[in-house]
């Protein structure tokens, strides 16, 4: 087996009296791909803000290479190797598709307090920009704001910019929600592209079991907060518990 | 040559560019073009209220932060000079002292405020930057012993800057005094100044600035700690309009609260970067220009009007040399309503129409 990467433990944030996320304890290793799934409302989402820290935890430890990052700030955790795509497209809209991309170069790069040099100038920068936004297909539309840009283009940039960032840590929030049927397989094919490399670690919370056969190496399910499931996706999804009361009507769907 | 000094940052439009090049050429021969104590003086203000507006877009318009403390900042540089000038004789080592420590103290207390209140939201730091202006100039006020209280402090500036100084006879019919040195000091400082922050804007740190007002929580989650970029942006801006404070108490020899440190003063600020165009930088230009135009000669432009018409009915009375502040008013909802963007905004969106329809 492959070194650990990512852990939680006894992960818990409640809301009120809501117990959103209910004391997950897993562990994600270097080349795997797990698919979180379960029910809406069952707390994918919020599993995910917990570990990338957009919400801060009310009881457990988020652990990055035996390193516990539970009270990092985003910043901190997205430099350490967290790597965060958003369910909700979430760029930056009034600039350039290029300058999204360059920007998450230049954060790696760690360039941001430059003060006095041009940012034209770190033609570096700008290059790896470039590759990306070839490799996503959407060269042709870097000069255009992102505002302007189609809804499958918008989530190809959000995945887009994920790969700029090439974190330890890879997580999708459903990156193909609402695309077209001939745009979804570009971003399926990033995903595989990424996975092929191994080494890195990726989380995935997805509806389309389709997708989940295709890219997943184990499947754990969330309901009410609280894992349910943990395992082989062939097994996972066979389990009759796991089909009626967990996945409900998205797995009768497909 | 130009791209370069401009850090790229062309002005993008055809009419903008004239009249950007215009107001450059008006201020570089103002002494000479506009002969005249009073033109010169309004040419000098005009300077300076470019570092000034320009140093509040870099928080506003690039930053997304808004400050009501910007005048405070400014009064700072201010009063380091004059408090220097005062306590350790005229010179240009107590001029430099005295607006390096002023924009030193103006930038810890950005920093301090900022720290506090940029962590939590952006509404608080204006909250509080309103809260601590508004305190300082009552502390001001109430200092007198330090500060004049409200008198203020006239002070001696280095010979050298004075009309008493000469250093040859005339030139086109300009005396070449100390007062023309002093207006091109503040000119070339001013100069600098503004480039440098047209710089900063097109600097990567600039480009993290637009993504933070653009979206704050994304920057964060692509790497980039938000409370210390706006905390940088923040420090500087106040270093920057506490140096543009040094050059207003250099040029008039003079500190006073109301001068310098009242309220109004934001509020020309704030009309100068709306009416200019926010996140430019050459709106601060035009803003600052056209808005110090307005208040030194809109009231005697309509003294003529109101003579133009003397005998109509109503109209000489709304001419009136005393309803000035009402057109200005007026003048200013007008371009809200017309240029949302500000006008440089609006120039700029002239030219992408035209462009769009060329394709």
């Amino acid at each position: 087996m492959s070194r650990v990467i990512l852990e939680t433990h006894d992960l818990t944030v409640r809301f009120g009296g809501h117990v959103a996320v209910d004391a997950v304890t897993c562990a994600f290793r270097a080349g795997e791909l797990t698919a979180i799934v379960g029910p809406n409302g069952a707390g994918k989402t919020t599993y995910f803000n917990l570990i990338s820290g957009q919400i801060p935890v009310s009881a457990g430890r988020v652990v990055l290479n035996g390193r516990d990052i539970t009270r990092d700030s985003v910043a901190h955790r997205t430099r350490a190797g967290i790597g965060r795509a958003f369910q909700l497209t979430n760029l930056f809209p009034n600039l350039s598709v290029l300058e999204n991309v360059r920007l998450v170069i230049q954060s790696k790069a760690g360039l941001g307090y430059r003060l006095l040099s041009m940012a034209s100038g770190h033609s570096e920068v700008t290059d790896k920009a470039v590759a990306i936004l070839d490799r996503v297909r959407l060269y042709e539309k870097r000069a255009q704001l992102v505002s302007e840009l189609s809804h499958g283009d918008q989530r190809k940039l959000e995945v887009a910019l994920l790969i700029a960032l090439d974190p330890a840590v890879y997580m999708f929030d459903e990156p193909t929600a609402g695309m077209s049927v001939d745009e979804a397989p570009v971003v399926l094919d990033l995903i595989a592209d990424l996975k092929a490399q191994k080494d890195r670690t990726i989380l995935l919370v997805e509806h389309k079991m389709d997708v989940i056969a295709r890219l997943a190496d184990r499947i754990i399910v969330l309901h009410n907060g609280a894992l349910a499931a943990d395992g082989d996706p062939a097994e996972v999804i066979a389990s009759d518990v796991v089909q009626e009361a967990y996945m409900g009507k998205e797995l009768t769907d497909v | 040559m130009i791209v370069k000094l401009l850090s790229g940052d062309t002005p993008r439009s055809p009419v903008l560019a004239v009249i950007l090049l215009a107001i450059l050429v008006a201020l570089a021969f103002a002494p000479f073009l506009f002969p005249g104590v009073r033109s010169v003086d309004t040419a000098a203000r005009i300077c300076i209220f470019i570092v000034l507006v320009a140093s509040y877009d870099l928080m506003l318009g690039y930053g997304g932060i808004v400050s009501f403390a910007h005048t405070m900042f400014f009064g700072m540089g201010a009063y380091g000079v004059a408090l220097a000038s005062t306590h350790m004789g005229r010179g240009f080592d107590a001029v430099a002292v005295g607006a390096l420590s002023g924009a030193l103290l103006a930038a810890a207390i950005a920093f301090l405020i900022g720290l506090f209140s940029l962590r939590v939201r952006a509404i608080f730091f204006a909250m509080i930057t309103l809260a601590v202006a508004s305190a300082v100039a009552v502390l001001v006020s109430q200092l007198s012993g330090l500060t004049g209280g409200e008198d203020g402090l006239s002070f001696q500036t280095p010979r050298a800057l004075t009309p008493a100084f000469r250093f040859g006879d005339e030139l086109f019919g300009v005396r070449l005094n100390g007062r023309l040195l002093a207006y091109y000091l503040i000119f070339g400082v001013s100069l600098i100044l503004f480039l440098l922050m047209l710089r900063v804007v097109n600097s990567p740190f600039g480009r993290v600035l637009q993504a933070i007002r653009e979206n704050d929580f994304r920057a964060e989650a692509i790497g980039y700690r938000v409370v210390g970029y706006r905390v940088t942006v923040t420090c500087l801006s106040a270093f920057i309009a506490a140096l543009a404070g040094a050059l207003y108490a250099i040029w008039l020899r003079y500190v006073g609260p109301d001068t310098v440190l009242s309220f109004d003063i934001m509020v020309d600020i704030l009309l100068m970067v709306v009416i200019g165009g926010m996140g430019t930088m050459y709106g601060a230009v035009i803003g600052a220009a056209l808005l110090v135009l307005a208040q030194n000669y809109l009231q005697a432009l309509m003294g003529m009007a109101a003579g133009a018409v003397a005998g109509l009915p109503v109209l000489p009375e709304l001419m009136n040399a005393d309803r000035w502040l009402l057109w200005l008013g007026v003048l200013f909802v007008l371009s809200i309503y017309f240029f949302p963007t500000g006008i440089v905004g609006r120039l700029r969106q002239r030219r992408q129409g035209r462009a769009a329809q060329g394709r």
